[in-house]
């Protein structure tokens, strides 16, 4: 029991610790640094918040770009008209209204079909506004009004500490089990009282929420948007590898896994600009191949080993 | 007036009638024994009364009211709980969490963390597993999942309980317990209605049995009733009667 409290003391103060070194960057980073630092938390907020949902559910869902996208138009079309939280939240809204219409929809589907009528949700909304932007305003692109480095980056940390103290409060509660549950067994979980289509529906479109509003800050970075950048399809695949990468059950798996992914990312296309995607790909191989709980399953796995052959010396 | 009761129930799975025109009551109290040979209908019977499908036509009504066409879940709060005949335990979650699940779900209205962790207890004191509540659901033994599933029933604070086959699978030892239990919940007050083939069980623990055969209802009564019915004979112990 002293050893959990003392563990937790430990986790808080570190996670405290972190988040100050964070809140400093823009202070005495580079702009550079504060710019990879701004898109490494925009995949962990992506790469957390899909892990709400799909982690205990086991509900692949490839429409993050599609949530990650409205966010982006909300922030392009209102960008210039209001204040920027405001914008933000306003792109979490939009977006998690789009997942409450969707998930009502599609939360039926099991397998297979719920992740191909997800990945075509990107896609059908890429092509809609594309032919609404075309037909009614007669350009593609829009042109956000810019905030500064650092305000992306102060708006990108809240957003994930917000969503981080969420899923701790999730998983806390009864909610984070039934989640669980209707992972385990969908129609046990309904036998035993759970609303089940609700309860997808609901989360669903909280891991929404945190999607949208990343989006709307990084279109006030990007400045310049058209809904190819906005509805990228990379951006519903790569949160889910660095998820998986990093371990998707324990809340700092994904965040991991997304810091190492984009790091490498930018190292990879700075030093192999011809090969990096070939690398790139070699590496997610092996990470499922032989890390099936990610990156701390792996850590996890080394340490009972070593700490095991220790006690067989002593 | 009977706690559940069904008139002209019917499913059909393509052009088999799995189920078809059974009328049934259950008294309130009682333990009512399904029995019939494999494919009967017997399940599917559960499924509908449990909601999990829906009927083609007939109504089922629970405590005076028609439940055709809720969802399990509602089914589950207004009273009505089961458990599975293939195990549905939630395999990787502590052996306690299934249970506060049924406990925080399984009612009308807000349940307090304290009260579903108290009921929660209580079920698994009832049936046993107490001492594996910090276990994974999966890494029990078949007869303790299925004990386990009864008690994830038992925390929805049911007031009847379907029980799919409990005995299925178990040694002779297991099926003792397991007759105990099915007396325990009886004494509790709480109605029983059981899918059984252990003819021992069904015999000594059920006020009364109802026989399904093709999917259609065809011996109602007594144990004794039932085992010296002509009919059931035929289909049931027919090879018997043959050999």
């Amino acid at each position: 029991m002293e050893k959990k409290t003392s563990k937790r003391v430990f986790a808080i103060g570190l996670t405290l610790l972190i988040l100050a070194l964070a809140a400093a960057v823009p202070v005495y980073a580079p702009v550079y640094t504060v710019i990879l630092i701004t898109s490494i938390l925009m995949y962990m907020i992506i790469a957390v918040s899909w892990t709400i949902f799909s982690g205990p559910t086991g509900y692949i869902s490839l429409a993050s770009a599609a949530f990650f996208g409205a966010g982006i138009y909300t922030a392009a079309i209102l960008g210039s008209a209001v204040p920027l939280p405001l914008v933000i939240l306003l792109g979490a809204l939009v977006s998690s209204c789009l997942a409450l219409l969707v998930g009502g929809l599609t939360l039926r589907l099991k397998g297979i079909y719920f992740v191909m009528f997800t990945f075509g949700l990107v896609e059908l909304l890429l092509h809609f506004i594309l032919w609404w932007e075309v037909t009614m305003c007669g350009t593609t692109g829009r042109v956000v009004p810019p905030a500064g480095n650092a305000t992306v980056f102060y708006a990108m940390l809240t957003i994930l500490v917000v969503l981080i103290l969420t899923v701790f409060l999730i998983r806390r509660s009864r909610y984070g089990m039934a989640l669980q549950s209707v992972g385990e067994n969908e129609e046990a979980a309904a036998h035993a009282g759970v609303h089940v289509t609700a309860l997808k529906v609901v989360i669903y479109s909280v891991s929404a929420l945190f999607m949208g509003a990343a989006g709307a800050a990084m279109a006030t970075r990007w400045t310049y948007i058209d809904p190819r950048i906005a509805f990228n399809p990379l951006i519903s695949f790569v949160p889910v590898l660095m998820a998986i990468f990093g371990g998707i059950r324990p809340i700092y798996g994904p965040i991991i896994g997304a810091a190492i992914f984009t790091y490498l990312e930018e190292f990879l296309i700075t030093r192999f600009p011809y090969y990096y995607m070939l690398i790139f790909g070699i590496i997610m191989v092996v990470a499922i191949l032989y890390m099936p709980d990610g990156l701390v399953g792996l850590t996890r796995r080394v340490w009972k080993r070593m700490s095991r052959s220790r006690h067989a010396h002593t | 007036m009977p706690i559940l009761e069904g008139k002209g129930v019917t499913r059909y799975f393509g052009g088999l009638a799995a189920v078809s025109n059974v009328d049934f009551q259950v008294e309130q109290g009682e333990v009512l024994g399904l029995i019939g040979p494999n494919g009967a209908g017997k399940t599917t019977l559960f499924n509908l009364i449990s909601a999990a499908i829906v009927p083609r036509s007939g109504n089922i009504t629970f405590k005076g009211k028609g439940i055709t066409g809720l969802k399990p879940y509602q089914i589950c709060r207004m009273g009505l709980a089961r458990t599975f005949q293939t195990v549905k335990v939630f395999g990787n979650m502590p052996v306690l969490d299934n249970v506060l699940l049924g406990a925080f779900f399984g009612r009308e209205g807000y349940v307090s963390p304290a009260d579903a962790r108290a009921t929660a207890g209580d079920a698994l004191d009832f049936v046993g597993l107490t001492h594996t509540a910090g276990a994974l659901a999966k890494d029990l033994t078949l007869a303790n999942q299925k004990r386990l599933e009864v008690a994830r029933a038992l925390a929805t604070r049911p007031e009847v309980l379907l029980l799919d086959e409990m005995m299925e699978g178990l040694n002779a030892t297991e099926v003792n317990r397991a007759m105990e239990l099915v007396r325990m919940i009886h004494e509790k007050g709480i109605t029983v209605v059981m899918i059984e083939h252990v003819m021992k069980a069904i015999m000594s623990v059920c006020g009364r049995i109802m026989v399904l055969h093709h999917g259609a209802k065809i011996a109602e009564g007594t144990p004794q009733e039932v085992a010296a019915n002509k009919t059931v004979i035929e289909v049931y112990f027919g090879e018997r009667a043959d050999a």
